[in-house]
């Protein structure tokens, strides 16, 4: 008989219920909600009478999704200091007030409240996941402040106070599903992380696929940061699907990439599409894991132009040799350009004058020529699906004729009729 | 068939890394009553160990073979002093010692954010685990047959460690009784320092094994923690074998569960389970009340 080691019947029942004490504790941050009390009394405060004028860049430096939101405060970072040197905004520095969203919606949302209230900034760039712009929405449209979000999105939003720089799904994944059906694909295995963006992407992929004849051989979702794909894997090699569209976020591209190449999946057997996986990614994941995959996007560090030279070279020389650029920092880039190009063509820093006279302003952007809509506050995007090439970079393989009309709530296309109720 | 072998063998995959994930905290957390929060960060230290091995390192395959012997050292050595600085001071407080290693959990992550960067980072694995075997018609990655592989001689030499050497001995007299063993002249301190060195090690070679088929990121402890601590409570504490049993059930019940509904419904059913096994078996599937402790 073992005799207790100090009262350790106690102590060890304890201890199981601090573990589930701990376990509510790690949870509880997510899913509460934003607070939205005082939003509506903020007032704007923007103050543009001196020799600097003030903007904020909110993006979360700590928590889960710095993996991402370092580098589009990098882009930020880079175009704040070009605009600077080359005279700044109506002759006026812009000065950068920089916050830390830390991850967390709520914490978007209160940092928002205080860039807007108490540091009076013009214009706020930042917000990466779905759920921290629907945070912040609140907080802009009540304040009337401005936002520009600049990260590919699962549409079917429209604020007059955002502005959407990066892809709506009529920019990257309407185009991703034409490629794969003009090369013949007759059906696929959809793949995705369990929350927002995905089960929005997959049902507007599963309206396109039935309009068009393609079959549909599954869908599965993992929780955020999964990292156990071999189940998964086991689903999609029985199916036998003509590809894979994979929606996943963060860490699990990782695991998921190593499982289906050690189950002996490639690119030439069952391509994969993703349109999370960033030049970024393919580092962490492994080139020789993601060979030849196909991915998404509106920019690649290969972009074949002058400006997008120009604008890699000042990245690298900034930031570092081994640093790519991608998709959503390029997007974060033109954001900043594109609020300065309004404000001149407004000649006000006023939100509403930049509201009205936002239709129509363009960029000279890395990925091409760039139009803000005025109407849906999207941008018009070339679409260009990529390969993933053994040195890391991906390769466009395909592009859309010209710059993409934005049409966030999917009008144009009569298939997808219903899914913005 | 070959989808009820591939199951079967995903199963079996899946029990292994959770026990290699566990067992560390089945010394720690089961053995010496410790909850351990930062139990993932030592996981997370076995990958960039990894990691940093394969910087200085000829091949993968040298690499990871030393990156498991380097990694339990330096997991080890950051659970001894996490020990001897912190923990000892609060063995009575369980709650105090969840807060502090939580928080020691966020700054190693930060620590680990500041040092590698906050993106993933690659640790190739070597040519000879690349791919994967056929078994009746189901693919079964190698790298994941090589973690299987390193769980089961985890277990063993732990049990064997604590069965036969006097270090082992010492430990469970500890663990047993402190008072007498302090009285036949066991310096429980040491002993304590020795079990967190363990561990802890064996959570930084769970980590090392965990680069071939994860990611190395600074929250990567963070997705096995949970898992961990489920499989010791549910296996019972103090109970190598009611780990290894637990990791194996969960595995196969995970891996059944999902092949027939969804990744998160799986989660969802398999933590329910989980809680009313716990409503019926308190204690987990192995109490204390036995003679031996392997």
């Amino acid at each position: 008989m073992r005799l207790p080691r100090r009262s350790s019947f106690k102590r060890s029942a304890l201890a199981a219920g601090s573990v589930v004490a701990a376990t509510s504790l790690l949870l509880s941050g997510c899913g509460s909600k934003a607070t939205e009390n005082d939003s509506a009394n903020a007032q704007s405060c923007v103050d543009t009478s001196g020799p600097t004028i003030k903007v904020g860049a909110l993006n979360s430096l700590s928590g889960t999704m710095a993996i991402s939101e370092v580098t589009v405060r990098h882009a930020i970072d880079l175009a704040v200091a070009q605009i600077n040197a080359a005279g700044g905004v109506m002759g006026k520095q812009i000065q950068l007030v920089g916050e830390d969203g830390a991850s967390e919606p709520t914490v978007f949302a209160e940092k928002a409240e205080k860039l807007i209230s108490s540091d009076c900034v013009a214009a706020v760039f930042g917000g990466w996941t779905s759920s921290s712009r629907k945070a912040m929405l609140p907080v802009f449209e009540g304040a009337n402040s401005l936002l520009y979000y600049p990260v590919q999105y699962e549409g079917l939003e429209a604020s007059k106070n955002i502005f959407y720089t990066g892809a709506t799904t009529n920019q990257q994944i309407v185009p991703a599903l034409d490629y794969l059906k003009q090369k013949g694909i007759k059906s696929l295995y959809l793949v995705g992380s369990d929350y927002v963006f995905p089960q929005t992407a997959n049902r507007i992929i599963k309206a396109y696929a039935a309009a068009n004849g393609i079959e549909i051989k599954g869908e599965d979702y993992t929780p955020l940061g999964s990292t156990d794909f071999s189940t998964i894997i086991n689903k999609v090699r029985s199916s036998n699907a003509g590809a894979v569209f994979n929606t996943l976020n963060g860490d699990s591209n990782v695991a998921f990439f190593k499982e289906y190449t050690n189950a002996g999946l490639t690119a030439q057997k069952m391509p994969v599409v993703s349109v999370s996986i960033t030049e970024e990614e393919v580092v962490g994941i492994g080139a020789k894991y993601i060979e030849d995959q196909l991915t998404a996007w509106n920019y690649y560090q290969t972009v074949d132009n002058p400006v997008n030279k120009a604008f890699v070279k000042a990245y690298k020389d900034k930031f570092g040799a081994d640093k790519p650029t991608s998709d959503p920092m390029e997007a974060a880039y033109v954001s900043v350009y594109l609020w300065k190009n309004t404000v001149e063509k407004a000649k006000s820093f006023d939100i509403k004058a930049i509201q009205d006279n936002a239709g129509g302003v363009t960029f000279d952007a890395p990925e091409g020529l760039v139009t803000i809509d005025g109407e849906n506050h999207h941008i018009t995007k070339t679409a260009r699906i990529g390969e993933i090439h053994p040195d890391g970079l991906i390769y466009t393989i395909w592009e859309s004729p010209g710059p993409i009309q934005p049409d966030p709530f999917l009008k144009s296309y009569p298939w997808a009729a219903g899914l913005a109720s | 068939m070959d989808v009820l072998i591939g199951q079967l063998a995903t199963g079996l995959s899946l029990g292994s890394i959770l026990l290699l994930a566990a067992l560390g905290l089945s010394l720690t957390f089961g053995q010496m009553g410790v909850i351990n929060m930062a139990h993932g960060e030592f996981i997370m230290a076995g990958c960039y160990t990894a990691f940093v091995m394969q910087q200085v390192a000829s091949s993968a395959g040298v690499s990871l073979l030393i990156s498991l012997v380097v990694g339990f050292v330096v997991g080890g050595a950051m659970g001894a002093l996490l020990e001897v600085t912190l923990i000892q001071r609060m063995y009575d407080r369980p709650l105090d010692t969840l807060l502090v290693t939580f928080g020691v959990g966020l700054i190693l992550q930060q620590v680990a954010r500041d040092v590698f960067g906050a993106p993933a980072v690659n640790v190739a694995a070597p040519a000879w685990l690349s791919g994967g075997v056929e078994i009746l018609g189901a693919v079964v990655p190698k790298t994941r047959i090589f973690i299987l592989l390193l769980a089961v001689a985890c277990v063993v030499t732990l049990a064997a460690v604590l069965k036969v050497s006097p270090m082992g001995r010492r430990i469970r007299a500890v663990v047993a009784n402190r008072d007498l063993a302090e009285t036949s002249g066991i310096s429980s301190r040491k002993t304590d320092i020795t079990t967190f060195f363990i561990g802890s090690g064996l959570a930084a070679v769970a980590g090392v094994a965990l680069t071939l088929i994860g990611s190395t990121s600074p929250t990567v402890g963070q997705s096995y923690l949970i898992g961990a601590f489920l499989v010791v409570v549910v296996g019972g504490l103090g109970q190598i074998k009611g780990t290894v049993i637990a990791a194996f059930a969960l595995g196969f019940l995970n891996s059944f569960i999902e092949y027939n509904s969804t990744a998160s419904l799986a989660k969802v059913i398999v933590f329910v389970i989980i809680v009313i096994f716990l409503q019926v078996r308190p204690q987990g599937l192995f109490t204390v009340r036995t003679r031996s402790l392997v």
